[in-house]
């Protein structure tokens, strides 16, 4: 292999992102030497196996992949804004595209929510960590090392760019010769797995660890979701995990899955893929509705309206997900008995959504509203929201389908549903959970600021493309022609993709300027006036969560604690079992990263070389007697006493 | 710890009981995997292409020694746990030994079987049906050779320390996945094999 083929040359853009990424790296060593914080750095964080902060670094991770991927759909807008551009060229574009959703989907919108889920679950059922924490520390870092692995193929190598769906056989070696659909298929199973842990590891947390008294119907409602989410990840991602299996099968080794010739079929891959991406949108849109629950619940001031009914519309949701998938290629020629079993199922989702969404409404019915930032996310979503749910009932349609489909009608449809159901979703949590973890609120004012300038240049970035695809203009082109007539509306929604970037830097400046100068919460732990458990304990949150076992009696137990209906800490202190930190996640997964990348280009004796520590680091930690630690009753009540301001 | 003498003692603390409910979700998830495999085999079974059929190379005696042995495993591994819950430590560790051996000869033969896989024209490469066919077979084939290894890892350390909590759940949890392994051969054997040869 030659440097030009390792290397992406040749493009201005690359070099100045090689430029930043080598200056950033050198930025990050420099800083971590200078302020003395390796220790800081490896201690807190690289061996930590607190679930707080896990989902610390999960929510970072985000928010990186958040701006990446927002700078990929900034140079696609850059690229569509005028007909006949030349900004990028259709090779450039397609690999945008690519990890565009790529990117969005899987390391961003799924860390976002599991970095919530894993900061939230634990104390908001009265739990002391997850089932297994070092489990969670060992996915944390399996994600991480995939996303860095899908992250650095736009330097070495060349991205994917067969789509985020990556149909064969586009993505077969024949037509995608680059190294980037390896990428693809190594990276994403990498991060894959840590997620089917994470799915396991919650399920049993949510099934075993909740307080005394909280039976299942008494589960708060994120709690809820993030249970029926976890059980879509069980079932859905080892079909991801077989899926990408057999496409590096086909790439790096000349099987047959999904070829054209030798008896291959390559739509067993569209199926495969669908089987676990259609449950998939479910997983990052369900979290989002349980944040939104709990977000329109507090900020009314009433309880949830129609408890059951909400759990009963996500269970039925969760089971209709894996009854859809073909609804995502209508056109391939499955014949019109199928198409109508697709579509019948499809709209029969909008049937549970539905009954949320009314319920959202008549919490708020009567109740004493509070417009609080992470309100006013759940404000914009319902609407907006149900926007793209209703166009989702016109391409469930299979015979209309036929207009719509690959046109970007379908891309705004989905953007309407993602945007202000999983990304307005985690953005509420962001913000109400804020002070939970880090003892201050972030600024009410400029919150709200940044939510205008995202919530209305969303709309203006994609109503426009309603329109351009029932124009007929196809989605995953790089360019058209003038005499489309395609250019005004383009260029309003470029203009609009301006408005998100600068209210997501405006989100950006929330953070710093709170972090340098709101006002410190200084033991008010509950600064919402809160419904729920979570914030009952300290703020921040101590390492062991709560110091005495909670007592739950009903969904809002804080709630009607304070209207002094029951008392949550009865006991009184015991001793406290914590697990130990470890080194091994982290370095297990730096193994993976290593073997992921000579897999890439086929480097077969490195590969088997770093599967060594990773067997070595399996059968360490089968042999390794680590029983963690305890906090004895007499250390917790002088923690509790500095905690509450007793002491100094 | 609290203990909970009632329990067997792979039950008794409270993480060995969130342990083994934690690998029954694991186990369901294995499920789903392998059915993806079996469902992707059943698409691809009559993709042959050029080369051959299940027909011409399926042979039924190597084929029945697997699952003659494979299905002893299971018998000798349920043996073993129930020494265990008598706490017989020598019989348990008798036992799976037997265990791991029989699942080396497996292994073995499955081995050999490949090598007339290939030699009869049926290598991953030659079609959707051998591509299938032979990943189906090789995951199984890899989540035996895992056993073998963390079966063996599990063995050292009864033998170390006797059997404790620790050692117990594992060994509990160790039995559970080798008794799913079984299960999935047996599908593998009547939905590959029996149906090929028909």
């Amino acid at each position: 292999m030659k440097w030009d083929e390792f290397f992406v040359l040749g493009d201005p853009m690359i070099y100045g992102a090689m430029v930043s990424i080598v200056a950033a790296s050198m930025a990050i060593v420099v800083g971590l030497t200078y302020f003395k914080k390796w220790r800081w750095l490896r201690d807190e964080w690289l061996t930590t196996v607190d679930h707080k902060r896990i989902g610390i670094m999960y929510i970072i991770c985000a928010l990186l992949m958040l701006f990446r991927g927002g700078v990929d759909g900034l140079l696609m807008r850059g690229q569509l804004a005028m007909p006949e551009n030349g900004f990028l060229d259709a090779q450039h574009y397609n690999e945008i595209f690519t990890t565009h959703g790529v990117i969005m989907i899987l390391f961003m919108a799924m860390p976002f929510i599991i970095g919530l889920m894993n900061i939230v679950i634990p104390l908001q059922i009265g739990a002391r960590d997850v089932a297994f924490p070092y489990l969670n520390a060992v996915s944390f870092w399996l994600f991480f090392a995939g996303a860095m692995l899908f992250n650095i193929s736009f330097v070495i190598g060349g991205s994917p760019d067969a789509g985020w769906s990556a149909y064969f056989p586009l993505a077969s070696t024949e037509f995608s010769p680059s190294v980037g659909n390896n990428y693809y298929a190594i990276a994403i199973q990498i991060a894959g797995i840590g997620t089917l842990m994470t799915g396991i590891n919650f399920i049993v947390t949510i099934l075993k660890m909740r307080a005394p008294g909280m039976t299942l119907l008494k589960m708060p409602m994120f709690t809820w979701s993030i249970l029926i989410t976890n059980v879509i990840i069980v079932f859905a991602f080892p079909v991801l995990t077989v899926a990408l299996a057999l496409m590096t099968l086909d790439r790096l080794f000349g099987t047959h899955f999904f070829s054209m010739t030798d008896g291959g079929m390559d739509m067993l891959w569209a199926n495969l893929f669908w089987v676990w991406g259609h449950p998939e949108v479910y997983i990052v849109i369900l979290p989002a509705f349980g944040i939104f629950s709990e977000v329109i619940s507090t900020f009314s001031k009433k309880n949830l309206f129609g408890y059951k009914s909400m759990v009963a519309s996500m269970v039925a949701i969760s089971a209709l997900s894996f009854l859809v998938w073909v609804h995502h290629f209508y056109t391939m020629g499955q014949g019109a008995l199928s198409n109508s079993f697709f579509s019948i199922t499809t709209m029969l989702i909008a049937v549970p959504t539905g009954v949320k969404i009314f319920n959202w409404l008549l919490t708020m019915y009567k109740g004493k509203i509070q417009f609080t930032t992470p309100m006013m996310y759940a404000l914009g979503f319902i609407p907006i929201f149900t926007f793209g749910g209703i166009t989702g009932v016109m391409l469930a349609m299979a015979s209309a389908d036929y207009q719509y489909h690959n046109t970007m009608f379908l891309v705004a449809h989905f953007h309407y549903v993602l945007i202000p159901g999983t990304v307005f979703g985690v953005l509420a949590g962001f913000y109400y959970w804020w002070p939970k973890i880090f003892g201050f609120m972030l600024d009410d004012k400029q919150g709200k600021r940044a939510f205008w300038w995202i919530a209305i240049s969303f709309n203006v970035t994609f109503l426009p493309l309603f329109a351009l695809g029932l124009k007929g203009m196809t989605r995953r082109t790089y360019t058209y022609s003038e005499e489309s007539g395609f250019g005004p509306l383009n260029l309003l929604a470029s203009i609009g993709s301006v408005g998100l970037a600068i209210g997501f830097i405006l989100l950006v400046y929330n953070i710093y300027w709170s972090f340098r100068y709101a006002p410190r919460l200084n033991g008010n732990n509950d600064p919402w006036d809160a419904r729920t458990l979570e914030w009952a304990t300290h703020t921040p949150v101590p390492a062991y969560n709560f110091a005495i076992t909670p007592e739950v009696s009903s969904v809002d137990t804080l709630w009607d604690e304070k209207l002094g209906k029951h008392k949550i800490f009865k006991g009184k202190l015991e001793e406290i079992h914590m697990p130990n930190t470890s080194f091994m996640p982290f370095w297990m997964a730096i193994a993976f990263f290593f073997w992921g990348f000579f897999m890439v280009f086929s480097w077969w004796i490195p590969a088997i070389i770093a599967v060594i520590p990773i067997v070595y680091f399996l059968f360490a930690r089968s042999f390794s007697n680590d029983h963690g630690f305890h906090i004895s009753a007499k250390e917790l009540e002088e923690e509790e006493k500095k905690l509450r301001g007793e002491t100094k | 710890m609290k203990l909970d003498a009632s329990q067997p003692l792979e039950y008794r603390t409270e993480e060995n009981q969130l342990k083994i409910l934690g690998f029954w979700i694991f186990l369901g998830a294995e499920i789903v995997l392998f059915a993806t495999l079996f469902t992707v085999y059943f698409v691809l079974e009559n993709g042959t292409g050029n080369g051959p059929t299940g027909k011409d190379i399926f042979q039924i005696s190597g084929v029945l020694w697997e699952t003659f042995i494979l299905l002893s495993s299971s018998f000798t591994i349920g043996i073993a746990i129930h020494a265990m819950r008598m706490g017989m430590k020598k019989a348990m560790m008798t036992m799976m030994t037997i265990t791991l051996l029989l699942g080396l000869a497996f292994l073995g033969i499955e081995i050999y079987e490949f090598f007339h896989y290939v030699h009869a024209g049926a290598a991953i490469t030659t079609s959707g049906f051998t591509s299938a066919l032979l990943t189906l077979l090789g995951t199984h084939g890899a989540h035996v050779t895992f056993g073998l290894f963390w079966g063996l890892a599990i063995l050292l350390q009864v033998k170390k320390h006797g059997l404790n909590t620790h050692t117990a759940n594992k060994s509990f949890i160790f039995s559970l996945y080798w008794h799913f392994l079984d299960v999935v051969w047996i599908f593998i054997f009547s939905f590959v094999y029996l149906k090929g040869l028909m």
